[in-house]
């Protein structure tokens, strides 16, 4: 398992550290009901670089990632506090609308859940809610150019009018990308993006990541080390709704500091 | 041969005393007593619906029918006046005696002697008295009929349509039954003369009450239940969907939504007669709405059928995934666009369902019309949902506590109608379910 991950990560080429904060939380704690699920976490996501949340099931990945565009917000039982900053601006202030809030962060879930319509639709519904076209042109050149950023053009352009729900597995949620990327966020959060799908689809999804962190910043959960290790510069360990380590993927891997992410890593529990 | 016999046996106990004893045998036999339970059950519940229907249907499928007797009248102007009177006074068209028309054409027809009493009554007795307004709208739609002799089909009276499908006994004496030998003479006369036939009896369906079983129908039923569904449409279904959304979508889980739920839940249990003394008191004694009428039975079913699509919406909108709330928000819809824009498309076919379902309900529902006077005899058409009008399941309940043979299958006919009725809005609610779920 060591020798793998080690593997890849000598094979990539070492990334220059940018260092530009894009969101910052302080002291996040979630509560559900009356139990604690984030116990005080501080964390820095960077500029255009992939941040890796992993952690054994249960530990608030999840939940962390729903703080960042406000999604626990419709989950009754859920209470957050602390500070969450998005450009070092609160994301809980009032002058920044949860609407424009998601538009900024997007999310892909762990289950591709496209819309029960045409791909068309599924890709063309948040820039129409939020404005963004003016004119049927515009909408459309969107909408293709969305498709292209998530390289699902190639395949479905002649089908544009098929329901989305129709795609394979990767298909789908490279079109939940897509549809994601279509209200030009600046944060993609992604939650175990790949456990539905088979290599080949991951594999397809993992470079998609790799070309998007080029124009967005990304947190991905993911409950794979063999994939923290290939897509993400920075990885925090979470355990037990603690934030138990986080650094460069590079260290995080070869020099756990944490006896916690030492034994993560080598695959004694999780 | 023995030996074979003998090790197999041997071996089979040598291994069952390896193997658990999870009693195979047991589980096998509960499996065919269950199975056996079932179909029972089943062949019992299909046996009573065919007897139920076989019931109905011989009973009722001779409502369909109507005898009718062809009658040359001749429209004399002794009786109905010159059509310039008609046109200077109308009232006096409308009060001569179309009944003697009849009669005349009648008695020349069988050619009994005018003078003979006797015969003439036991003639008149084999056509309806129906005929008055029969005979009348043919005058007053043409008012050059007068002077002229035509053929006209005019109904039989009941006691004639019932002999002719053998509802009588008459093999008894003739003072037992409601029709006489001579009677009984003249319909073969007519027979002979081709002038007697049974026609579709349209009358069923246009109709209004009457105390003449062969020009009574259901016609103002129908158009009193059809209002009525429209009132329950109008008013169950937003208003139903409306706080099924609210419950679901938008209201905090809390105690008192906890208590809201129970309540409505109860609300689906509540005896329909609660709801007819409920719509007594608030909508006729207190709102001073007319009773018997249309507006009120569609409110008071409205009522009734309200718990009904709440259950059925929230259920249907419990039952689209999380997920596709989720996606909505994430991209930053609102709840509110979440909702309408995705949620509700995707609940539509069993929305639809449950109303139906409600609907159809309504439609069979009885006892709360009874108590705010929908049970009233109603002979003209209601313009509006505020004039007096009966409903379907309320004909059938009246005609059923009716002596005579000839509303007996009217009962029937009327039930037919209603279940007819019943299983289109089922089937319509099996189509739309079908055509929507396709799209998930
Ligand atoms: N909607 C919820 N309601 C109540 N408890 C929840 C909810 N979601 C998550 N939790 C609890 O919070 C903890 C963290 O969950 P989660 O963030 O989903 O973990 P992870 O994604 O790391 O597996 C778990 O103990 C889980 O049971
Ligand atoms: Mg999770």
């Amino acid at each position: 398992m060591m020798e793998n991950i080690q593997a890849t990560l000598n094979e990539r080429a070492s990334v220059t550290p940018n260092r530009t904060i894009k969101m910052k939380t302080e002291k996040v704690t979630v509560h559900y009901g009356q139990k604690q699920a984030l116990n005080g976490i501080d964390l820095e996501v960077y500029e255009r670089q992939v941040t890796a949340l992993i952690g054994p099931s249960g530990c608030g990945k999840s939940t962390y990632l729903r703080c960042l565009n406000r999604m626990n917000d419709t989950i009754d039982a859920a209470k957050v506090a602390g500070t969450i900053l998005l450009d070092g601006e609160n994301i809980y202030d009032p002058d920044l609308d949860v609407v424009e809030l998601r538009a900024r962060v997007g999310m892909v879930f762990q289950k591709p859940n496209p819309f029960p319509k045409s791909i068309w639709e599924n890709v063309a519904y948040g820039p129409k809610i939020h404005g963004l076209a003016k004119t049927k042109d515009e909408l459309e050149e969107i909408v293709h150019t969305s498709l292209k950023k998530a390289g699902l053009y190639n395949e479905v352009k002649d089908r544009l009018d098929e329901p989305g729900t129709g795609l394979s597995g990767g298909q789908q949620q490279r079109l939940c990308i897509a549809r994601a990327i279509a209200v030009s966020p600046e944060v993609i959060l992604m939650d175990e993006p790949c456990s539905a799908l088979d290599p080949i689809a991951t594999a397809t999804v993992e470079e998609l990541i790799d070309e998007l962190k080029q124009n967005y910043t990304i947190v991905i959960v993911t409950h794979s080390m063999q994939q923290a290790a290939r897509v993400s510069q920075q990885t925090a360990m979470f355990h037990l709704g603690d934030l138990a380590e986080v650094g460069d993927t590079e260290m995080m891997f070869s020099n756990p500091s944490d006896k916690r992410t030492q034994d993560y890593i080598m695959g004694r529990f999780g | 041969m023995t030996d074979t016999t003998a090790t197999g046996a041997e071996g089979r106990t040598h291994s069952s005393t390896n193997r658990r004893d999870i009693g195979i045998k047991k589980r096998y036999a509960a499996e065919r007593r269950f199975k056996a339970y079932g179909i029972f059950a089943i062949v019992l519940g299909v046996t009573f619906l065919c007897i139920l229907l076989w019931s109905v249907v011989s009973k009722g499928y001779t409502a369909f029918f109507q005898t009718e007797i062809q009658v040359p009248i001749t429209f004399s102007e002794e009786i109905l006046g010159t059509p310039q009177d008609a046109a200077e006074n109308e009232t006096k068209l409308l009060m001569a005696n179309y009944p003697q028309l009849a009669r005349d054409g009648l008695i020349r027809l069988l050619g009994i002697d005018p003078e003979d009493r006797q015969a003439v009554t036991a003639a008149n007795g084999l056509i309806s008295q129906g005929v008055r307004t029969e005979l009348r709208d043919i005058v007053m739609s043409d008012l050059s009929a007068i002077g002229t002799t035509q053929e006209v089909w005019l109904y039989a009276s009941s006691q004639l349509d019932s002999a002719l499908k053998g509802q009588y006994d008459l093999n008894v004496p003739e003072n037992r039954r409601p029709i006489s030998d001579l009677q009984l003479r003249y319909i073969e006369e007519l027979e002979a003369k081709g002038a007697i036939a049974q026609n579709f009896n349209w009358g069923l369906f246009t109709s209004g009450a009457s105390s003449r079983a062969e020009t009574a129908g259901v016609g103002v039923a129908i158009i009193g239940s059809a209002y009525m569904m429209l009132i329950v449409l109008a008013l169950a279904l937003p208003i139903g969907v409306a706080a099924s959304i609210y419950l679901e979508e938008f209201a905090p889980k809390n105690r008192f939504t906890d208590l809201i739920e129970v309540n409505i839940n109860n609300l689906a249990a509540v005896p329909s007669i609660v709801f007819g003394i409920l719509g007594l008191a608030v909508f006729i004694n207190w709102f001073g709405l007319p009773r018997s009428a249309a507006l009120v039975g569609g409110l008071v079913l409205t009522l009734m059928t309200l718990p009904t699509i709440i259950i059925a919406t929230r259920a249907a909108l419990r039952a689209v995934p999380p997920s596709i709330r989720w996606a909505a928000l994430g991209l930053g819809a609102s709840r509110t666009q979440t909702v309408f824009q995705h949620v509700l498309p995707l609940a539509a076919p069993g929305i639809l369902t449950g109303t139906i379902i409600g609907l159809a309900q309504a439609l069979g529902e009885t006892a709360p019309l009874l108590l705010i006077g929908m049970v009233a005899f109603v002979a003209d058409y209601p313009d509006t949902p505020l004039d007096p009008a009966t409903a379907l399941p309320v004909q059938i309940y009246m005609w059923a506590n009716e002596a005579e043979r000839a509303f007996q299958e009217r009962t029937s006919g009327a039930i037919m109608i209603l279940l007819g009725f019943l299983a289109l809005m089922n089937l319509t609610a099996i189509f739309l379910r079908r055509r929507f779920e396709r799209r998930w």
